[in-house]
């Protein structure tokens, strides 16, 4: 293991970078704001939950068992339930048991 | 008012509650499995407050990494932040003594929360966004503390509950499909990433695609910021 005072000091250079990154842009543009970065701030929300997505399916192995199935299907739960129901934790639960009952039961 | 507005914060934060908790025991439980127990997991959680960050950090402490390859680790992982930060700056600008914390703890999940800039009628607003932002703070580290306390006694397989967070982003990928008419920066996150997937490898498509995000939306300002004036 890790010398103790090593890891502090590594968890307080991330979380000081993290904090750094979600101050900068607030420091940055304190005193108004640049027509084009309000713009900016208007239309990335939408692609930022794009990114998001495809961000937590980076790791998804296609070319191997069991090929990215139970991703696919608990995704399209999710996406059905949410179109059905539009009810965000009803989608994000239901989606969650799919996935699990998939990675444990079947494949 | 006031009470309506703390009732308001917690019901939208009812979504993420589900998800944090489970997401933070998934990492209490993982930094107690790796040898960092409560005090570690917790103080984590309460100072940096990043999710896949807090993942990664716990590979970086347990292999002992150097301090410079930790910070670049961090701000390759978390870059996207200053994307949050920079579409908040004029939602936030008058939030006052609540601002600080605010941006402290704009996570994604909060971000989803507060990002299309409604606050509930009768709310204040400002009040109304410190909340949410408090609640959802306070059930990861609620998650954190648990795993690492139930660590090892989980009575049921945890495999595959980490399927939360992408539930999350579907979710909330799909609700801003169907609630907006304007799905053009949609498509460009959802695809431009994809295509930087592809090309870079899942190592490092995150911050060539925020460029690519960044560049597309540019170069399509003139279609879409007029559509935007005409639709509010």
């Amino acid at each position: 293991m890790t010398a103790p005072a090593h890891s502090a000091v590594l968890v307080a250079v991330m979380a000081g970078a993290t904090i750094l990154l979600r101050f900068l842009p607030f420091i940055a543009f304190r005193k108004r704001t640049p027509r084009y970065v309000a713009y900016l701030g208007r239309v990335l929300p939408p692609a930022i939950i794009g990114m998001l997505v495809i961000y937590c399916l980076k790791d998804v192995q296609v070319h191997t068992a069991p090929f990215g199935v139970p991703e696919l299907l608990a995704g399209a739960a999710v996406v059905l339930l949410q179109a059905w129901k539009r009810n965000s934790l009803l989608s994000i639960l239901a989606g969650t048991g799919v996935y699990m009952l998939l990675v444990q039961a079947v494949f | 008012m006031g009470k309506r507005t703390v009732k308001e914060a917690f019901l939208s934060s009812v979504p993420v509650m589900a998800g944090y908790i489970v997401l933070g025991m998934g990492f209490g439980i993982l930094a107690h499995n790796a040898g960092y127990g409560l005090p570690w997991a917790f103080a984590m959680s309460l100072l940096m407050y990043a999710g896949s960050m807090q993942y990664v950090g716990i590979g970086l402490l347990t292999g002992g990494a150097s301090v410079l390859n930790t910070l670049l680790t961090t701000i390759m992982v978390n870059a996207r932040h200053l994307f949050y930060s920079i579409s908040m700056i004029d939602r936030y600008r008058d939030a006052g003594k609540y601002k600080p914390y605010m941006i402290f703890a704009l996570t994604d999940e909060t971000y989803s929360l507060l990002c299309d800039g409604k606050a509930p009628e009768g709310t204040e607003p400002h009040r109304y966004r410190f909340l949410v932002s408090l609640f959802n703070h306070f059930y990861w580290i609620c998650g954190s503390v648990l795993g690492s306390l139930l660590g090892s006694v989980l009575p049921f397989s945890t495999e595959g509950i980490e399927f939360s967070m992408t539930a999350l982003f579907i979710a909330s990928f799909t609700e801003q499909w169907l609630s907006s008419k304007q799905h053009i920066p949609a498509a460009v996150g959802l695809l431009g990433t994809l295509g930087c997937l592809l090309v870079f490898g899942p190592g490092k498509f995150l911050i060539p695609a925020m460029l690519v995000i960044t560049l597309a939306l540019s170069l399509l300002r003139g279609k879409l910021d007029a559509g935007k004036e005409a639709e509010s």
